[in-house]
């Protein structure tokens, strides 16, 4: 393969200087601040600081609401991905067999990944209001059967059925373009050596689209852990008892509302190992298995 | 967003009309109501710059006290924060502990502006006020909990009078559900405010040592010892017999509107939302206020104010500080506070206003009917070291871990006793925390 290159560097270094200047005042430097602020007690209004070593991140390692909290997001990442990668995976998989009206359901799969998890909360809520939204006819036929006000369990699955549709549409639409970059000269060997569309779709299209999956799988997870708080912040506030406090909805209740900067800047470090960490585990052992054409 | 549209039209309005405007010294007031409030906001600012040409005030709504807090200490840090900022009662404890701020009765003093601070009540003037008496912080818009009650479901239920005491309560609850078994008899919401400050307030009992703080950073909580633990416990008790149900905003309905819609008989909340349950009330509702209630066996003491104060910070020209004292004595006339307590449901802060508005007769018809049982609740006594208010650190946090836990208590997870036990130690680890945060420093 040929490589192209600059002949002069300092071309090269000004061509790159806007995009690292922007990493570096959007990334580098706040977490350089965070990483300051989480070994200091840092008062809020910017009255001076005490270095607090690990105190910070003792506190909260050895709180359980912590790790309880650490637990909920686990949970959450799992479920979110599972429910939005599976959804996407069906819906792409029939947008690419071009059934009748395949284009329009094609944008109407991709559409709401546009609205803003807010919105998607406030419509959540709604939907699943025990006494007001369409959860309440099911409640009136089992009483007692929904209940997110006071059910940790289940305003959990609430907040997952919503961060997972939201995530659908962004899926589909790396699953689909997948399955379309898929040589159909292939599947119609295999449809004309007999395979069925099952068959097709379990040894030809699937393994093919191994990449993107991989691909879907680490920003998905990523995306849960980082990327819920609108959804929280909207449904449930973490609650109720602390059952939906995902991670990045403590780090902000616990700085931003409690002014603890020092303690949701330790916070915020430990969600950056952790997500970096769960990165490095997916390239180092599942991307072994994917196989890139 | 609209207020601000208002306010940045007035502005732009100010500029365009009079060729003084120019030479008028800007500053800016940030504050959180929004909605229909802020709106009201937005027109005292208005009315402050139409009522003279030398200074002009931009005020901006932040759409909420805790987000009008974290953008002015984001803009503090930056330089680029405004002069005057409203804050709300629970944050007071953090603003003071900050020391960023110009305490607004030597900022009178200073310019001269004279104020009758004893006008004040005091049950709202404490609440702002540093140890030495000196008010740091003024007094905007208040308010205290009063009981909304139904008086057709309690007249349905034989209940003439609103219960003065809890065990009466639970008499009415009880009578109301055999009168009415398929209406919500109590829409509750867990609210530190209601069901943790001001009960204590009531009660003249304590919600943490140290005469809840005000005499130094070590305090600790001990609502986990007091009658709190009772009532609480009875709220849990009342959920189980289906006397109450749980009306959130989570949930769909706040229990504000729910009493609103005739969903509910009875809802503990702010006298600010007096005006609110007046408009938005289903036709023919016919409601009315009472103090909340006290334990039999219970001296009833004052409740404390509520809402907010407007903090004047550190860091400006003396022109700025101007104005901003002109905009402060401006809302402390007679006739601003008529202007802000007639278009809102909140009561006014002093007692001439108060003595004014009653001469006027302004409390003997509807819509203001009702609201002067706020000030009779907020003046019952004069206030005592345990009912001057609560200057805790970190108090955000604890009402938060005290929800949390009252939420794990009342779906089933603990007892009612383990739950406050555990938001007693937590809450006390923020205390802790915010000690050593600021260590060397003391209260004003």
């Amino acid at each position: 393969m040929r490589r192209a290159y600059f002949k002069n560097n300092w071309i090269a270094a000004l061509v790159v200087a806007p995009q690292l200047l922007i990493i570096f005042v959007f990334f580098y430097w706040p977490t350089t601040q965070a990483l300051y602020w989480a070994f200091t007690f840092e008062q809020p209004w910017g009255g001076g600081n005490e270095w607090a070593g690990f105190e910070n991140f003792r506190m909260i390692l050895t709180d359980d609401r912590y790790w309880q909290s650490i637990r909920v997001s686990i949970v959450y990442a799992a479920g979110a991905t599972i429910l939005s990668m599976g959804m996407a995976l069906i819906l792409a998989v029939f947008a690419d067999r071009q059934l009748r009206g395949y284009k329009y359901y094609r944008i109407g799969a991709i559409w709401p990944y546009a609205v803003a998890a807010p919105a998607v909360g406030l419509a959540f809520r709604f939907i699943f209001n025990p006494s007001a939204g369409i959860m309440s006819y099911v409640n009136a036929a089992f009483p007692g059967f929904w209940d997110p006000i006071l059910n940790g369990d289940h305003a959990l699955l609430m907040v997952i059925i919503a961060g997972a549709w939201k995530q659908v549409a962004y899926n589909f639409i790396f699953f689909l373009a997948g399955l379309q970059s898929i040589p159909r000269s292939l599947i119609e060997a295999g449809a004309m050596d007999g395979a069925t569309v099952l068959r097709r779709m379990g040894d030809i299209q699937l393994p093919l689209l191994a990449p993107t999956f991989f691909f879907v799988l680490v920003i998905n997870i990523t995306d849960s852990f980082t990327d819920s708080f609108g959804i929280v912040d909207t449904m449930t506030g973490g609650g109720p008892a602390r059952a939906t406090n995902l991670m990045v909805y403590k780090i902000y209740v616990d700085g931003f509302q409690g002014l603890d900067y020092s303690g949701a800047a330790a916070q915020s470090i430990i969600l950056m190992f952790l997500v970096i960490a769960l990165t490095v585990i997916q390239f180092r052992y599942i991307e072994r298995k994917v196989h890139y054409t | 967003m609209k207020s601000t549209f208002i306010s940045v039209f007035a502005v732009a309005a100010a500029f365009g009309g009079a060729a003084s405007a120019q030479d008028r010294i800007a500053f800016e007031y940030w504050y959180g109501l929004g909605g229909y409030l802020g709106e009201v906001v937005a027109q005292t600012c208005d009315r402050f710059n139409e009522s003279q040409d030398t200074y002009q005030i931009t005020c901006v709504s932040q759409d909420g006290y805790a987000t009008a807090v974290q953008n002015t200490i984001a803009a503090f840090r930056a330089g680029k924060h405004p002069t005057i900022v409203q804050s709300y009662d629970a944050g007071t404890a953090d603003l003071m502990m900050s020391g960023e701020f110009y305490p607004v009765q030597q900022m009178m003093a200073d310019f001269n502006i004279e104020i009758d601070w004893d006008n004040y009540f005091p049950g709202i003037s404490n609440y702002y006020a540093a140890s030495t008496g000196e008010l740091i912080s003024m007094p905007f818009n208040s308010s205290t909990p009063v009981m909304y009650y139904n008086i057709d479901d309690f007249a349905a239920a034989g209940i003439d009078t609103p219960p003065a005491t809890w065990e009466a309560f639970e008499e009415a609850l009880r009578a109301l559900e055999s009168a009415q078994p398929e209406k919500c008899n109590y829409g509750y919401a867990p609210s530190t405010w209601v069901d943790l400050e001001q009960f204590s307030m009531a009660h003249g009992i304590p919600v943490a040592s140290k005469n809840n703080g005000y005499d130094g950073l070590d305090a600790e909580y001990v609502y986990n010892t007091t009658q709190h633990v009772k009532h609480m416990e009875d709220i849990k008790r009342w959920l189980d017999e289906g006397l109450l149900e749980i009306k959130t905003s989570q949930g769909g309905i706040n229990s504000r509107d729910a009493f609103a819609q005739n969903q509910c008989s009875i809802y503990f909340g702010s006298i600010a939302s007096h005006a609110t349950v007046h408009a938005s009330a289903v036709d023919g509702l016919n409601w009315d206020v009472a103090m909340i209630p006290v334990y039999e066996g219970f001296e009833r003491t004052n409740t404390v104010v509520g809402g907010a104060s407007l903090w004047v910070l550190s860091g400006k020209t003396e022109d700025e500080y101007r104005g901003a004292a002109e905009y402060l004595k401006f809302l402390a006339t007679p006739e601003e506070e008529k202007f802000w307590v007639s278009n809102t449901g909140y009561i006014p802060v002093t007692k001439a206003a108060f003595e004014q508005l009653t001469a006027e007769g302004f409390y003997d018809n509807a819509p203001y009917k009702g609201r002067e049982v706020a000030m009779k609740s907020l003046t019952y006594t004069d206030p005592t070291p345990l009912t001057r208010g609560i200057r805790l650190g970190g108090f955000i946090q604890a009402r938060a871990e005290w929800v949390a836990e009252v939420e794990a208590a009342l779906a089933g997870q603990k007892t009612m006793q383990e739950a406050l036990d555990t938001a007693v130690a937590r809450s006390n680890e923020v205390l802790r925390r915010f000690e050593r945060t600021y260590r060397g420093k003391q209260l004003p």
